[in-house]
């Protein structure tokens, strides 16, 4: 076997081929080292592939060796490698730190169904990424949704209402992805073909209804996975409810995917020569990511659950990247390249600390961080760090990714979209401000339901989590792997597309 | 003694469906046919057993322990076979490397059995178990337990 | 021209897709009850599996099932398949020979580079374009030759395509009728393709398509059903409206419940 060759499908092969044998493995300790081994297999594959992309450019993978267009390509450009690396490497983060927060989580029954699942999640989420194949995306988004339900009920254990979010995410899910395929299915009816790169070499040129409804479906089907912002409803039920851990492997993965193939189809696929595009951006993407990021940020200022809060704000974060591929440039697709990674990184760490909390306190909502500071001061610190970056204080990713996002919109020409950034900032300074206050200077519980015994969280949970602290740290510091992979990547896109570049 | 028409019937019925299953399952690697079709057919005769019998009689047939195995061993054969296709110097589920020597591509024809008999057992034995987890749930789980 | 009606009747595999789908999204929103709901998504999926059928249908093809090589000798219209020969030549006879005079040639063209675009995946593309250029061949023959006498055709392509050709260039314009019937003499020509090139397959890949698509759906039905299986577990129901007021008693407690049931 030639290594370096086979190396493009080895993120979906390893993940997938694992997945059934930690389902046969004894509950307990045994399904969580062999996932996390795993994980960390997965990760190696995709930095050695990001690092082959950087040095050779483009990757074409034929699967079953038959050659696109017929055949399913895997085709990996920096935009993919990027993510491909940012989920592997939360995976390789989460799942060490999953082990106690399972084991206090979920039935001790179902661990090695629950690790199984979670493999299986990781699959979808890569394989989403790496595919070059129209319908290819839609099996692996149903292959990493439907392990989600699954994980998403299995929070059931502590609170019977992660059924019913799950049930309401399975039927936002499948909706979402009948839309797609309707989409794919007509843009094969005007093509003939599944393969993204053919797909837009027959798409230039051509405009007709076909098309257009082609786009709108996609567009709503992906805008559902990704939560676009009236379509969010099924995230903050299911971020809510589900696994603490589960929580902070999806806010940090799934709906960045999901962005990820938004921008995929819009610069691929569609393209600039589609004459619908300047449209949707003006009328679909700049106001309702405008909106997300205005209307969800308020809403998470009143939320009483912490969880839920963090999964308000996801809906409004979601905004700033559907804001920068809006614009229809170079810089504001880096600044939602940027912001994909960034946002990952913080909200990861977020509710890594959440977490922490629950598995100390059982509960995630604000009462229980009361005087947090004086109990456990890892954790607090943890959350008060990533929450800086949330609201993008200098030296923290959080910044960078405002950064850029502001840069865009004044070389846009949105000038006014500039300082609803800074203004939607704001608002999350007032909702992790109130969780600060509440940790810093608060007095803790002395008994009570919400009582915490003075002691931290496990090595075995504050080591992933400030490893990602530091993450939001170190990509604060050091842009160049981020802002400089973006960018890069952002002008092959454009170029595609056909762009200004 | 109940329903012992129908308990004939499905005795009588039982191997035919099960024959019936191999004959798709084999020919569905040149016509129409193959893993899925063949593995619900399968598993249609165990459910039929299910109907007539009870559950109780079906899972000494079959126990679910032995499902749950089957079901990874049906994927291990799908991606085994891409793994093997891989060791052998090809991509993915290339076949062609199966019989790399072949003129007429028999390595395509190995290949998509393999696949095939792995999607088979994978299906048959979802099946069966989607339906011993829906009819054998037990109504009343401990308060505990959620 | 088209009238409405045929507009709506030519196109009655959409408007059976678009009423389904309309039927599932409008059960899943407006009924209460977990499984109704799911029904309701079972209905939309299954619009979504007749598009896709829809897609793949090739005019006169077949099921996408190989039928072997008995049947097929490829080259070209030799002696053992003359009744086929017949047959599609009739068809398109019938249909193209009195009102496609020199326009056809091109159509024809047409209608093959379109066919063969739509099955390039099952068809080999020279058996195909040699079947158009027979094609070709053989309406010209009927259009010089009164277009009546099938027999001929098979005895004689190519001194009728002589023919065939001096005639085309002396028809001058096509006549008005000509254009507005092109759609039928396209669907026509691809009919004769079908008889013409042995075996026509509609195009297989969308029910490979759709084959994944229904998994994918079972496993989902699968997964909503085990979930409302463990929701009527953990609440005793499945209606929404029951498990919504539930959970707002776990949230707000039994007070904002009852002024929400005042209110």
């Amino acid at each position: 076997m030639n290594l370096a060759a086979q190396l493009p499908v080895l993120p979906v092969v390893i993940p997938l081929v694992t997945a059934p044998i930690a389902m046969l493995l004894p509950n307990g300790r045994a399904p969580w080292a062999f996932a996390t081994i795993v994980s960390w297999l997965t990760f190696a594959a995709c930095a050695f592939l990001l690092q082959a992309v950087l040095g050779a450019g483009v990757i074409s993978y034929e699967l079953g060796d038959w050659r696109p267009p017929l055949g399913i390509e895997y085709r990996i450009d920096l935009a993919n490698a990027l993510v491909l690396f940012l989920v592997s490497g939360i995976a390789a983060v989460v799942f060490p730190f999953a082990y106690r927060s399972v084991q206090l989580e979920i039935d001790a029954r179902q661990t090695s169904f629950f690790y199984c699942a979670l493999l299986i999640c990781l699959t979808g989420l890569l394989g989403v990424t790496i595919t070059g194949d129209a319908f290819n995306v839609f099996v692996f988004l149903e292959i990493s949704s439907l392990a989600t339900y699954a994980l998403v009920a299995m929070g059931a254990r502590r609170d019977r209402r992660a059924l019913t979010a799950a049930f309401n995410y399975l039927i936002m899910g499948t909706i979402g992805a009948s839309f797609f395929v309707i989409g794919v299915g007509l843009l094969y009816q005007a093509t003939g073909t599944l393969n993204m790169v053919d797909m837009h070499d027959k798409l230039v040129g051509q405009s007709s209804r076909v098309i257009d409804a082609g786009f709108a479906f996609i567009v709503v089907g992906i805008g559902l996975k990704l939560a676009m912002f009236p379509m969010h409803l099924w995230l903050p039920g299911a971020y809510t409810y589900a696994p603490s851990a589960v929580s902070a492997f999806l806010a940090a993965t799934a709906t960045k995917v999901a962005v990820y193939v938004m921008i995929r189809f819009i610069d691929t696929v569609f393209g600039f020569q589609f004459e619908f595009l300047g449209a949707a951006f003006t009328w679909v993407f700049l106001p309702l990511g405008l909106a997300g990021m205005f209307i969800a940020s308020l809403v998470a200022v009143f939320q009483d659950d912490i969880k839920r809060m963090l999964a308000y704000s996801s809906v409004g974060q979601i905004g700033y990247m559907l804001l920068g591929l809006s614009f229809g440039t170079v810089e504001g697709l880096t600044a939602s390249l940027v912001h994909i990674f960034n946002h990952a990184l913080m909200k990861g760490a977020l509710f890594m600390a959440v977490a922490c909390v629950v598995l100390r306190a059982g509960s995630h909502s604000v009462k229980a961080f009361a005087g947090l500071a004086k109990r456990m001061p890892f954790t607090t610190w943890a959350f008060i760090i990533s929450g800086m970056s949330l609201i993008g204080v200098p030296l923290t990713v959080g910044f960078i990714s405002k950064w850029y996002l502001l840069q865009a919109s004044f070389a846009a020409g949105h000038w006014y979209a500039g300082f609803l950034i800074v203004a939607s900032s704001l608002i999350a300074v007032l909702y992790v401000g109130r969780i600060v206050e509440l940790m810093l200077l608060r007095e803790p519980a002395e008994d009570g339901p919400y009582a915490i015994p003075a002691k931290d969280a496990p090595l075995s949970m504050l080591i992933p989590m400030w490893f990602l602290v530091l993450a939001n740290i170190y990509f604060g510091l050091h842009t160049e792997l981020t802002g400089g992979i973006a960018s890069r990547a952002a002008e092959a896109l454009m170029f595609m597309a056909g762009g200004a570049s | 003694m109940q329903h012992l028409i129908l308990k004939v019937t499905t005795k009588i019925l039982f191997a035919p469906i099960i024959v019936f299953a191999l004959y798709v399952q084999f020919h569905g690697d040149y016509g129409p046919g193959g893993g899925f079709q063949a593995g619900v057919i399968f598993a249609v005769a165990f459910i039929l057993h299910a109907f007539c019998f009870g559950l109780e009689q079906t899972r000494k047939v079959i126990p679910l322990k032995a499902l749950i195995i089957a079901m990874v061993v049906g994927v291990m054969f799908y991606a085994g076979t891409g793994v093997a296709t891989m060791l052998l110097g090809g991509n993915f589920l290339g076949y062609d490397q199966i019989a790399p020597e072949s003129t007429h591509h028999a390595g395509q024809h190995y290949g998509i059995i393999l696949v095939e008999w792995g999607v088979g057992v994978a299906v048959a034995s979802t099946m069966m178990t989607i339906f011993y987890l829906f009819t054998g749930r037990e109504p009343d789980i401990d308060q505990e337990d959620w | 021209m088209e009238s409405w009606t045929e507009f709506v009747i030519a196109r009655y595999n959409y408007w059976i897709v678009i009423i389904l789908m309309m039927i599932g999204l409008y059960t899943v929103f407006a009924r209460g009850n977990l499984v109704k709901k799911i029904v309701g998504l079972n209905i939309f999926q299954t619009s979504i599996f007749i598009f896709y059928i829809t897609i793949g249908k090739v005019a006169g093809g077949t099921a996408p099932i190989y039928i072997g090589d008995e049947l097929y000798h490829g080259d070209d219209h030799g002696g053992g398949h003359g009744d086929d020969y017949d047959k599609g030549a009739d068809k398109a006879a019938d249909k193209v020979a009195d009102n496609v005079a020199s326009g056809a040639e091109d159509h024809v063209g047409e209608a093959g580079a379109s066919l063969h675009s739509k099955i390039e995946n099952d068809l080999g593309v020279n058996d195909l374009k040699a079947a158009a250029n027979e094609l070709k061949l053989g309406e010209g023959a009927i259009a010089g030759e009164g277009g009546h006498d099938a027999a001929s055709l098979h005895a004689a392509p190519d001194g009728a395509a002589k023919i065939a050709n001096e005639q085309l260039m002396d028809a001058g314009k096509p006549a008005k009728d000509a254009i507005e019937l092109t759609v039928d003499a396209a669907h026509a020509a691809a009919e004769a393709t079908a008889y013409h090139s042995e075996v026509l397959y509609t195009n297989p890949l969308p029910h490979v398509l759709i084959l994944t698509a229904i998994v994918v759906g079972v496993a989902g039905t699968a997964v909503g059903l085990a979930l409302a299986v463990r929701i009527r577990e953990a609440y005793g129901t499945i209606e929404e409206d029951e498990l919504v007021a539930m959970d707002n008693v776990a949230e707000f407690g039994d007070a904002a419940n009852a002024t929400g049931a005042r209110a």
